[in-house]
């Protein structure tokens, strides 16, 4: 009754003064009067109106925030659902009930914003040939189709430009370079101008019947500007700016009606709704392209396409050993440092401590080029120690590197949190063990590791995860290199996080982002797998030990 | 209850003065018309080139009475513009180099700019090239960029005529014990397909065929044909199991210090070299990489840095301005050059900059035989593969095998 009663009461009030007067206001009256008390006690704190108002205050900010380009963007569904959660926590922290959601709602909307929703994303892209050429709708493709044919009609005069009025609507005043001649353009066509004054530089300074709009006024009118077009014999004069205008074409045009875009110079491509790309007779197609469902293609296309499962078993093996051997050397030198400042004989511990942390407290981009500079064959430390070998060129002594790499990059962060777990072992059962007969030897292996691994197995776990997709030592430092003679695709040392970033076309710069995503839901389901055997494990032993 | 009350008045309180707030800031001071554009001009550049383009973009705004915003983007311009672009908060104009014209194309990202007869007449005929994609010009070009050979004057005072007379310098002066090196090419682990070029190119390889139009054809790709295998037979001569003039261990971390260093006597590379070279304390000088013997002539890849109007911008007619009218004009192209020294893209600008800085015009005149660096999306799948296959040969590997393997890479990933 006590804890229950002292829990309810703390979880109740988010300021730390209440919880002392709980317990005695509760003692005195049964269930209903306990309510009544605390509802007071919340009254009364100035830290409860305080917390609220923050609370409240931040999610109302980030609504109004979000609001003006969800609205703009016309984003309905993203609107509906800041709206519902907005209202959600509104609600939920202006209510006195619902008191364990008060602590869980914000953890699990950061979970689910933050965890979720870019997994399902990657999930919903997996599905599609979304990635460079495919990124936008068809509307767009084709608007930028016909945008990108636009070419000047030959002949045509390159006019200087003067933007004008005329009972509000707009006009161009384009003025013929050669001739200085003056023609007014409006939707409707062009029509001469007689009289106007022009300028050395082709600028129409005043025209009788016009207004000229300075350059200032006239960029606030910039998005007016660019859909008008004055239609002529040969096509429609359009600005280039606002001191030139072009009379251009468009080479190519969308029919509805066929669905496809066809060319006055002769072309015809049809539009194809499974590769996302107008197509012609002869099978090619027009750079721009848009995004299209492709269903299982990805998944299929990552296990049957030859040059990339032909390689999926070697980089996995290589995979899981680096994985494996990145927890295991980093946890070994990790437990020794630490067992060794553990020992109460060992003096100025604080130093050696901060000099160990050391290198996990620097950019780890820069050591991961350092490192590769120091296996420089003809230049490095290494070579310059061991003897000039090429170091990373190898496949062995490369796999080697990035382990050694990996290690004294990594194995700081096993040395702090074993310092910790260490710290939580009693020292009683270590004596109890040693005065029992146990060597040190059998009492670190039987009482002081696995208490050890109870604690850290969570993160030993993680710390797998982590280096199975440990993308930036392999980047940085060997690129997936060493590479065979007779395979440009995959290398000795490629992660298959390294090696998908590569087929799926990043590193190119022509990104590939439908088969990216599927590639990830295989490493999600194979980190995932291995987790979750090892967290199964992990209770069965927690349950021997504790 | 009370309390209750109380927290909801707070909260429509918080709710009003973040209304008000909000309110504020994004009321326009004028009255909005309905097609109102913003006034306001976004440009994207790297972080070098900011600082550097700032001042004309806000000379521009002031001449045409509009708010310019230069922003820096770190790092992955490309696909950052790309990506922002398609969600409608990407900028105006875009800076960058000529070969993301087919990706930025295909992603519906960047308008074509229409230049007049007069403009493209001022610009250098590669420049042209360069921003010219399925027949329409794409960018306004302003800096140009290419490999050379620079080497030190004070150990090889006249610049080699072939490149076997090179190796022999370089192997000369090593035996002489005056650099540890032959060439200072950087090449590096994982291989560089953009330095070696003038040596692939000149021993006859090449990367792709050529449409009727003349451009870089993807269907045709020709790393595996036996003129390129020859000239991988060739890099492998050069390589480490031959005379080691192309090496592993010196890439692009410690190709030019190398060369200031003086290991070596000879080096490739471009005028992003020049402030070190100038600091090294000897002579130098700069000259086209010489061919083989008996062969063709070293083509490096010309590289152009231009400006882009973005699709999806806010301003796009003032972004055409700037672009088509502002930057083309030759008194900005100087000032760009005095600021940010590459050699220009605008010939008129070009002529004023020889007097400044000879080096400038050494590297064009050094590029003269270039080739404007595909700007097919396809020529992304060229880098990792080809990369790999020249580490092979350099290392010793079979030449024929190698080719193939790049070619069956490449092949894979243009199809894919």
């Amino acid at each position: 009754m006590t804890t229950e009663v002292t829990g309810a009461g703390s979880a109740s009030s988010p300021h730390p003064g209440s919880s002392g007067q709980a317990p005695d206001q509760r003692s005195r009256g049964g269930r209903r009067g306990e309510a009544e008390q605390v509802r007071r006690t919340r009254e009364l704190s100035t830290g409860f109106i305080v917390s609220r108002i923050a609370v409240l205050g931040i999610v109302a900010a980030l609504l109004i925030y979000a609001l003006p380009p969800l609205i703009r963007t016309e984003a309905w569904t993203a609107l509906v659902i800041v709206g519902v959660v907005t209202a959600l926590v509104a609600y939920l922290y202006l209510t006195p009930r619902h008191i364990p959601a008060k602590y869980l709602v914000p953890g699990t909307i950061f979970l689910i914003a933050f965890a979720i929703v870019p997994i399902v994303l990657t999930f919903v892209t997996a599905f599609t040939n979304f990635g460079d050429g495919h990124r936008g709708t068809k509307e767009e493709a084709i608007r930028a189709i016909e945008t990108s044919s636009v070419t000047q009609v030959p002949g045509s005069p390159e006019y200087y430009l003067t933007i004008a009025e005329r009972d509000g609507e707009l006009v161009f005043l384009l003025v013929d370079p050669a001739t200085k001649a003056v023609q007014a353009g409006t939707a409707e066509g062009l029509t001469p101008v007689d009289g106007a004054e022009v300028s050395l530089t082709g600028k129409v300074l005043a025209a009788a019947g016009y207004t000229v709009i300075p350059t200032a006024q006239a960029a606030e009118r910039d998005a007016e500007i660019a859909a008008f077009s004055v239609p002529t014999a040969g096509g429609a004069v359009k600005a280039t700016g606002l001191s030139r205008a072009f009379e251009g074409k468009a080479d190519k045009s969308y029919d509805a009606a066929c669905d496809c875009v066809t060319s006055p110079s002769g072309g015809r491509w049809v539009a194809d709704e499974v590769e996302g790309y107008f197509v012609n007779a002869e099978g090619e197609h027009l750079d721009q392209g848009w995004k299209v469902d492709v269903g299982f293609a990805n998944f299929k296309k990552a296990l049957t396409d030859p040059t990339i499962s032909g390689h999926f078993l070697n980089v996995l093996i290589w995979n899981f050993v680096f994985a494996i051997s990145a927890v295991a050397t980093t946890f070994a030198l990790g437990m020794i440092v630490a067992l060794a400042l553990h020992s109460p004989r060992v003096r100025g511990t604080r130093i050696y401590r901060a000099m160990l942390i050391l290198p996990y407290a620097m950019p780890g981009f820069a050591m991961l080029l350092i490192w590769r500079d120091m296996f420089n064959t003809d230049f490095g430390l290494i070579s310059k120690l061991f003897g000039v070998h090429d170091w990373l060129g190898t496949p062995t002594t490369a796999r080697l590197g990035l382990i050694v790499i990996n290690l004294w990059m990594g194995f700081p962060y096993m040395f702090l949190v074993i310092t910790g777990a260490l710290q939580a072992v009693p020292r009683e059962l270590t004596d109890a063990a040693r005065i029992d007969g146990a060597s040190a030897w059998a009492g670190f292996r039987r009482v002081t590791l696995p208490l050890v691994l109870v604690a850290l197995t969570p993160l030993l776990i993680s710390s797998f995860g982590f280096n199975f997709n440990n993308f930036n030592n392999i980047k940085l430092v060997t690129n997936g290199g060493p590479y065979a003679v007779d395979n440009a695709t995959v290398g000795a040392t490629d992660l298959l996080i390294s090696y998908t970033y590569r087929v799926a076309g990043f590193d190119s710069g022509v990104a590939d982002f439908g088969f990216a995503a599927a590639i990830s839901v295989f490493i999600f389901a194979i980190v995932a797998t291995v987790s979750t055997v090892a967290f199964w494990r992990s209770r069965a032993q927690e349950e021997v030990y504790s | 209850m009370r309390i209750r009350t109380a927290g909801v008045i707070a909260a429509a309180g918080l709710l009003m003065l973040g209304v008000a707030a909000c309110g504020g800031t994004n009321e326009p001071a004028a009255t909005p018309s309905k097609d109102k554009g913003n006034g306001k001009l976004v440009l994207w550049t790297d972080p070098t080139r900011a600082p550097v383009l700032k001042p004309f973009a806000e000379a521009f705004g002031k001449e045409n009475g509009v708010t310019v915003e230069v922003k820096e983007i770190s790092e992955n311009q490309q696909q950052t513009f790309i990506t922002a672009s398609q969600q409608g908060s990407g900028p105006d104009i875009m800076v960058g180099a000529h070969d993301w014209i087919g990706n930025m194309v295909q992603n519906g990202a960047i308008d074509p700019v229409q230049l007049t007869a007069e403009q493209k007449a001022a610009f250098h005929p590669n420049a042209i090239k360069a921003v010219t994609f399925n027949g329409q010009i794409y960018g306004a070009p302003y800096a140009m960029e290419n490999v050379a050979l620079i080497r030190n004057t004070d150990l090889v005072p006249t610049a080699p005529a072939t490149l076997e007379d090179l190796i022999k310098t370089g192997k000369d002066l090593k035996a002489a014990k005056k650099v540890q090196e032959i060439l200072c090419v950087p090449f590096g682990a994982a291989g560089d397909v953009y330095h070696t070029y003038p040596l692939f190119s000149a021993a006859g390889g090449s990367l792709f065929g050529t449409t009727a139009a003349g451009d870089p054809d993807p269907s045709k790709v020709t790393v595996n044909t036996p003129e390129s295998i020859a000239a991988l037979e060739k890099m492998k001569a050069l390589g480490e199991k031959g005379e080691g003039a192309i090496k592993t261990s010196i890439g692009n971390e410690n190709g030019i210090p190398s060369f200031v260093q003086k290991k070596c006597a000879f080096l490739i590379s471009g005028p992003w070299s020049m402030n070190d070279v100038k600091k090294a304390g000897f002579g130098y000088d700069i000259s086209a990489v010489p061919g083989f013997a008996a062969g063709g002539q070293a083509k490096p890849f010309l590289g152009v840095q231009a400006f882009y109007v973005a699709a999806k911008g806010k301003s796009k007619v003032l972004a055409q301005e700037f672009v088509a009218n502002y930057v083309t004009n030759k008194d900005v192209a100087l000032a760009l050059y005095k600021a940010d020294p590459r050699p220009a893209a605008l010939t008129a600008a070009a002529d004023e900059v020889k007097t400044l800085d000879p080096n400038a015009e050494k590297f064009v005149t050094a590029g003269a035989n270039g080739i404007p660096m595909p700007a097919i999306p396809a020529m992304g799948a060229i880098w990792g593969p080809m990369a790999n296959a020249e580490v092979a040969v350099v290392k010793g590997g079979d030449a024929k095998t190698a080719a193939e393997a790049a070619a069956k890479a490449i092949t894979a990933e243009i199809n894919k």
